[in-house]
């Protein structure tokens, strides 16, 4: 295998987690050179051959001159296979590279196996093993999957040259609004999860959070639903946090939720369905009904 | 204006799976199925779409077996114009090239304005058909939007990206977007507007008529994740389970 990694730069700075692109590399025993579209102030730490494209000239999000950038160093470093991170910036651009090299794209791999890859299916209840049937192949990996390579080492710089383009604009960032709470301090955390039903219910995770003496936080769908504040949500597009105590109240445990909270010292989760994927990293899964049981363990706390 | 949104049927995530005999995909039989849950927002925002613009016309577009009438179905009755269904019985063996490229055939000589389609699937979650879509039609694709406005001819949505944080990118029609979760609030068909679906058109196109590539990936087997942690399942009646995990937190907590 020849890889190309695409590392990810943004608001000026080199991601934390292109190093887990290195560690994918390295865990696979594979031959690669990098790619970014970034600084020459902000290299990844690395010894080999690093393709850059002057993020200045590039732009943090234009898909469409990426892509053409991806492809140029793809074909300078000789690759067969493009990685990628599976995150809002690798989703997003592989499939471009992928219809364009006529290669078979490869999402959200978990583990590299001798017989393919492995990726999660039906919210991690499944994994499915597949393989390229194309010569060349492009793959995102799913974040957290890969041990992170050490940083260490100097990277031998190739510009690339950037040609106006695009088909988008790109019209700056916005900052979610700071809130009410940091979850990150909190010692005890017990979130809910779309299994409480209804917005009247949240009542029951708050009186539970209090007994406990922590904080109450949630799931993505219940903060969507607007039953409570972004600034609660847990997971990759909320807080991460890693309390003494989570419990986890009718969340099935989907992976962006564990990424925000997989971290934290002991997890209860109390869920209907036995299979549920929370069980894979809970230390206690308590089969019951959320309903039930909130209430029941608030009286028994707080006497 | 011609919308056209793209929408799966996936089946409900709370089910218990079994792996099939050939250990390639899980048992149909059994299953409740539902609309993917990123494609009820597309929907949603395409519904929305049309009820800015008043004159336009919306198609719903679904590839796989017959079951997925149903799916198509409540997409009407939420608003969309018409149906069409691309009979596929083995759409979970077709790979996302393969959908996508099914897709564009449709699309390519019908110039929508707008393509609408959920950000992943919740079954294989590749999260590749929407983009796949665009480049092979050569239009812009704007992924994870969870805002979306038109205006003029201009597209701006706000795209979701990590920890919290959004860009605001825009593009000129013909484009497609992708839903993210929380896009809007997916309405619930009313009883007048189920009535009134049944006699919107759908139509049926088999897949050989679009379908012309070779997939490009290969399952080599389905199979349950092996468990990694060793969570202790407790199960039974409430009181008994409120005191054995008062016990188990006093125990290997600090907090109690
Ligand atoms: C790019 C991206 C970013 C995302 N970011 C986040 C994020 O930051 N945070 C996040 O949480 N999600 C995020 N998600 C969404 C994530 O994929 C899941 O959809 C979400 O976490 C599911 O929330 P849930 O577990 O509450 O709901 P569901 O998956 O619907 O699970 C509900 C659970 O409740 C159980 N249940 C039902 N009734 C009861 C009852 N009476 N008592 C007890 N249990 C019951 C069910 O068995 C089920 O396991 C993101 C998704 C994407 C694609
Ligand atoms: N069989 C299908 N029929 C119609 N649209 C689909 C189909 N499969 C996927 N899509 C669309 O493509 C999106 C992304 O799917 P995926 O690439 O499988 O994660 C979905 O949210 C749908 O909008």
């Amino acid at each position: 295998m020849k890889a190309l990694l695409v590392g990810e730069y943004r608001e000026g700075k080199l991601l934390e987690s292109s190093y887990e692109l290195i560690g994918f590399a390295q865990t696979l025993g594979a031959e690669f050179e990098l790619f970014l579209v970034g600084s020459t102030d902000q290299l990844p730490q690395v010894d080999g051959k690093l393709h850059l494209a002057d993020v200045a000239a590039a732009g943090e999000f234009n898909p469409a001159l990426h892509k053409q950038l991806v492809l140029d160093a793809a074909q300078k470093a000789g690759a067969d296979t493009i990685v990628f991170l599976h995150s809002s910036y690798g989703w997003d651009l592989a499939p471009r590279v992928a219809l364009a090299l006529n290669a078979a794209q490869v999402s959200e791999v978990v583990e590299a196996a001798a017989d393919g890859y492995l990726l999660p299916a039906c919210n991690s209840k499944l994994r499915r093993t597949v393989k390229a049937t194309t010569d060349r192949s492009v793959v995102t990996l799913q974040v957290g999957a890969f041990m992170a390579a050490e940083p260490g080492g100097t990277p031998q710089v190739e510009e690339l040259s950037v040609a106006a383009g695009g088909n988008t604009e790109f019209g700056g960032y916005e900052q979610a609004e700071a809130g009410e709470v940091d979850l990150g301090k909190a010692e005890v955390i017990v979130s809910a999860g779309r299994g409480v039903g209804k917005p009247e219910n949240v009542a029951m995770i708050e009186a539970l959070a209090k007994a406990l003496g922590g904080e109450y936080g949630a799931s993505r769908p219940v903060v969507d639903a607007g039953w409570v504040p972004h600034d609660r949500q847990v997971g990759t597009t909320g807080q991460v946090v890693s309390p003494k105590l989570y419990v986890a109240c009718g969340i099935s445990g989907a992976i962006q939720h564990l990424a925000g909270m997989k971290k934290s010292e002991f997890v209860l989760a109390i869920n209907t369905d036995k299979d549920a994927p929370i069980a894979e990293i809970a230390d206690v899964l308590v089969v019951a009904d959320i309903k039930q049981f909130a209430p029941a363990l608030t009286a028994k706390l707080v006497g | 204006m011609n919308i056209l949104v793209c929408i799966k049927q996936v089946p409900d995530m709370e089910s218990r799976f079994k792996v099939d005999a050939a250990g390639t995909w899980f048992e149909e039989s059994d299953l409740a199925w539902r609309i993917n849950e990123y494609d009820e927002f597309a929907i949603e925002q395409a519904v929305q779409l049309k009820e800015q613009l008043g004159d336009a016309d919306l198609t719903v577009l679904s590839i796989g077996p017959a079951r997925l009438k149903e799916a198509l179905k409540k997409a009407l009755a939420m608003g969309c114009d018409r149906a069409v269904h691309v009979v596929d019985a083995a759409a979970h063996e077709k790979d996302p090239f393969q959908i996508a490229s099914s897709i564009a055939a449709f699309a390519k000589d019908k110039s929508f304005d707008v393509i609408f389609t959920g950000m992943q699937s919740q079954d294989r979650g590749s999260g590749q058909v929407a983009v796949l879509v665009g480049e092979l039609l050569s239009i812009p694709s704007l992924t994870t939007a969870v805002e979306f406005a038109l205006e003029g001819d201009t597209i701006s949505v706000r795209r979701e990206l990590e920890g919290g944080l959004k860009a605001v990118v825009k593009a000129k029609v013909p484009a497609l977007v992708s839903c993210q979760l929380g896009l809007n609030t997916p309405r619930y068909p009313t009883l007048p507007n189920i009535m009134k679906a049944k006699r919107k058109e759908l139509l049926e196109v088999p897949v050989a008529d679009l379908l012309t590539e070779e997939a490009r990936l290969e399952t080599v087997s389905l199979a349950y994740p092996e468990k990694k942690g060793s969570a202790l399942v407790l199960e039974g009646e409430v009181g008994d389970l409120v005191e054995k995990v008062i016990g188990i937190l006093k125990e290997k907590t600090a907090v109690l």
